[in-house]
């Protein structure tokens, strides 16, 4: 199963599972989306749960939130994450806060979907990695899969979460777990191990995240796309690596990393993002703080660098695997 | 136009209803794939029947154009009706050329992608007229605030071609260094401001650009440019609001393909109203047009430009067009609309109505067209040719340095940015 299909099989188990869920987003209901996560959902569930919507998305996450308080599960989609800014308000300041300031007599089960990241050509409005601007709001958790198996357990997790979950998709790895090496064809997820997703209803735990390579000389902090760059340069290096999949970034499985980071003594943190305020800042602030005393080298970030997303330098921008490989090379070399 | 049921009213309302189930509406367009086009929807007004109004109306008082509709070309070709002004034969000569370019080069680029040159285009096909005709009642100096199918302002000034298709290809000539998508230009010096990929944002930036030229008292108008689904975002309410409360010399379009990638235009509100009626309640005067009559895109164009020059204040114009091309090189319309869907567009196709007006002033004919048509296909060639020498996605080791990637992002480059770039090594 692909990644999109594997949404598209979360969102449907859950539908059918759960009369309050509704989805909705633009092209997301006749036609099923631009990327066809939602495709065949309105013609399965009718066009009161799955339909298309006006081009909103403050619009779009007001009215979750509205849905959501009145007691239905809606799990709406944003275009790209790009676009998402115009909703950013309704996602801060209130679905992030019902719960609190209400003290609890009004709750916010709703998931924001979008996809994320680069390595399509999609130029600075197609291309962007959001996270950070999310996990530096208080109440919201924020999950990032890196592979078809999780996408469907996590979004299963999500939807059922009692509190607003923004689920970020890794766009370049919707069809295969493509690993930066942009001159060669992508294997289709239908031939990888992480492609065989379970029929029917499933969850994977928010909050934990996953050991994608077993390795002893340096732990690698990575999440979505970044999992498939890291397995490729440790593979290409010959560097024995622990590659962390956060798979949810708020909450954070602090014990997975200082256990790793305590055994290998070294990490380094790599994501899509820009780098200044990025979640490697707090994931190295973490790491400085709970395992100081195992640490053998400074932590190094591979990141975005600090300009707008580009269109044609795409791959002299996009952490690769050169670049991730390098930074492990000089981590042992300190 | 299309007569509204007569309803029974449901109650008065004064009586209490007993408890019923509700539900909820989603509007659903008349045809999908397979389906027959029916575009009995579209309330069109007959031809020359919509007055125009004096300078200085109020919204209210024209509040019905709005609802109705400009149209001066007849099916003959003939121009009638009280916006039909008498266009000099070199205005239509250019009028026609720029909408037949546009057409061409879009053809041309649309092929480029396809064959891997850029990574993505697109088409304005069967829109031409009315960013060609707007643009022909502007002035130097003036402001547009294009979407991304808006390239009919830049033929109607014969601007480079060669400029737009560097930017095309990222290539090493792309005035904009290979930082932006494909067709989201920035050309000053053609009154075309830089092209977001964000829907909406500019609309309001529009009124502001034109608010500015107000406080310094300067005599340069804006256009403020929109889809039909993107009306929907906040941002277009928030520039009818400003436009509105401070009368600021603006024309802000409406390009009403019916289309806003897969959702039709009752999705963003086009159901139960018009799109030119939201000016209405912003206090803002509307109109809504024939946008495949050049002739009426260039009388309503003028008119509101007109206003905007004599600090008489926004325009909201709503034109109806159809969107005959896939949304864009992504997509694939057949998967949710009728296939042969523009053949049966009412108001037909804008290249060929101007067409049919010159021949029928004597200022044209079937021959000089076809004519026309090669030459421009030809040029268009020729151009690529040429722009594809500075390099094409394809050949990428012509493309603009990855170092320039680090420019402008600031005025003056600070620290942090000059050791990312050492970093890159470049
Ligand atoms: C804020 C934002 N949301 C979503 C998109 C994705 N998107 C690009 S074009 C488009 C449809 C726009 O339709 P319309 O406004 O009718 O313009 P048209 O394409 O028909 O010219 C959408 C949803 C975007 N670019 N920006
Ligand atoms: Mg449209």
């Amino acid at each position: 199963m692909s990644m999109i299909e594997a949404i598209r099989d979360a969102h449907d188990v859950m539908m059918a599972r759960d009369e309050n869920v509704v989805v909705f987003g633009e092209d997301a209901g006749y036609f099923g989306g631009v990327f066809r996560c939602t495709e065949g959902l309105q013609q399965k569930y009718g066009k009161h749960r799955a339909f298309d919507a006006p081009i909103s998305e403050s619009g779009i996450v007001g009215a979750a939130i509205g849905m959501a308080t009145y007691g239905l599960r809606p799990c709406v989609e944003i275009q790209f994450a790009d676009y998402v800014y115009p909703a950013y308000d309704q996602i801060v300041s209130e679905a992030a806060r019902i719960r609190h300031r209400s003290n609890g007599e009004f709750t916010c089960p709703m998931v924001v979907r979008m996809p994320v990241g680069g390595g399509i050509f999609g130029g600075q409005t197609h291309s962007q990695s959001v996270e950070a601007i999310f996990t530096h709001v208080v109440g919201l958790k924020v999950v990032m899969p890196s592979n078809p198996r999780d996408a469907k357990g996590l979004l299963i997790a999500s939807i059922e979460d009692p509190d607003p979950v923004i689920f970020l998709e890794p766009k370049r790895i919707y069809n295969g777990p493509f690993d930066g090496h942009h001159e060669r064809p992508v294997v289709p997820w239908s031939k990888h191990e992480d492609g065989q997703v379970k029929t029917g209803y499933y969850k994977t735990e928010l909050g934990k995240a996953a050991i994608a390579r077993e390795g002893r000389e340096v732990t690698i902090l990575t999440y979505g796309t970044m999992v498939h760059v890291a397995l490729a340069a440790a593979e290409e290096t010959g560097v024995d690596a622990e590659i962390i999949d956060l798979r949810t970034l708020l909450p954070l499985d602090q014990e997975a990393i200082e256990a790793s980071v305590n055994k290998t003594g070294r990490c380094i943190v790599v994501h899509e993002a820009t780098r200044t305020s990025g979640f490697g800042a707090e994931l190295c602030a973490l790491v400085q703080r709970h395992c100081f005393y195992a640490l053998e080298a400074p932590i190094i970030r591979v990141t975005g660098y600090d300009t707008p997303y580009p269109h044609v330098n795409e791959w002299d921008y996009f952490p690769s695997p050169e670049r991730v490989g390098e930074a492990m090379k000089q981590i042992l070399e300190a | 136009m299309t007569k509204e049921k007569s309803k029974k009213p449901v109650a008065s309302g004064h009586e209490k209803s007993s408890p019923q189930k509700l539900s909820l509406h989603v509007p659903e367009p008349k045809t999908r794939p397979g389906d027959k086009p029916d575009f009995s929807y579209v309330r069109i007004s007959p031809v020359g029947e919509t007055p125009r109004p004096a300078l200085d109306v109020s919204a209210i008082e024209i509040r019905d154009l709005a609802f109705g509709m400009v149209r001066v070309l007849d099916d003959q070709g003939e121009a009638q009706g009280p916006w039909a002004v008498e266009l000099e034969e070199d205005v239509l000569r250019k009028g026609l050329r720029a909408m037949m370019r546009t057409r061409a080069f879009d053809k041309r680029m649309q092929r480029a992608q396809r064959q891997g040159k850029t990574s993505f285009y697109m088409q304005a096909t069967g829109e031409e007229a009315i960013s060609v005709a707007q643009q022909m009642v502007l002035r130097k100096g003036d402001m547009s605030f294009p979407t991304y199918r808006q390239q009919g302002l830049l033929f109607a000034q014969d601007f480079p071609i060669l400029e737009m298709m560097n930017q095309i290809y990222s290539n090493e000539k792309d005035a904009l260094r290979g930082r932006q998508l494909p067709v989201l230009y920035s050309f000053k010096k053609a009154g075309h401001f830089t092209i977001s990929g964000n829907l909406a944002t500019q609309y309001i930036q529009a009124v502001g650009w034109a608010m500015g030229s107000a406080i310094k008292g300067d005599d340069k108008i804006a256009c403020g440019w929109i889809g039909d689904g993107s009306t929907a975002e906040n941002d277009f309410h928030s520039a009818l609001v400003f436009a509105g409360v401070y009368r600021a010399p603006v024309i802000l379009n409406i390009t009403n393909n019916q289309w806003a990638i897969s959702s039709f235009q009752g999705i963003a509100g086009g159901e139960a109203t018009v799109f030119a009626a939201r000016g209405v309640g912003y206090g803002v005067p509307a109109l809504r047009v024939d946008g495949n009559d050049f002739l009426a895109v260039y009388a309503v164009s003028e008119w509101a430009a007109e206003r905007a020059r004599r600090n008489l204040g926004p325009t909201l114009i709503e034109w109806i067009t159809y969107r005959a091309a896939a949304h864009s090189t992504s997509d694939d319309p057949s998967k949710y609309r009728p296939k042969d869907d523009w053949e049966h567009w009412p108001l037909g196709d804008p290249i060929e109505r101007l067409k049919q007006h010159m021949i029928k002033r004597g200022m044209w004919s079937d021959e000089q067209h076809v004519q026309a048509e090669a030459e421009y296909d030809e040029e268009m060639r020729v151009a690529a040719e040429e722009a594809e020498s500075y390099g094409t996605l394809q050949a990428l080791e012509h493309r603009p340095s990855p170092a320039e990637m680090f420019e402008n992002v600031f005025e003056e480059m600070p620290p942090h940015l000059r050791r990312q770039r050492q970093e890159m090594g470049v």
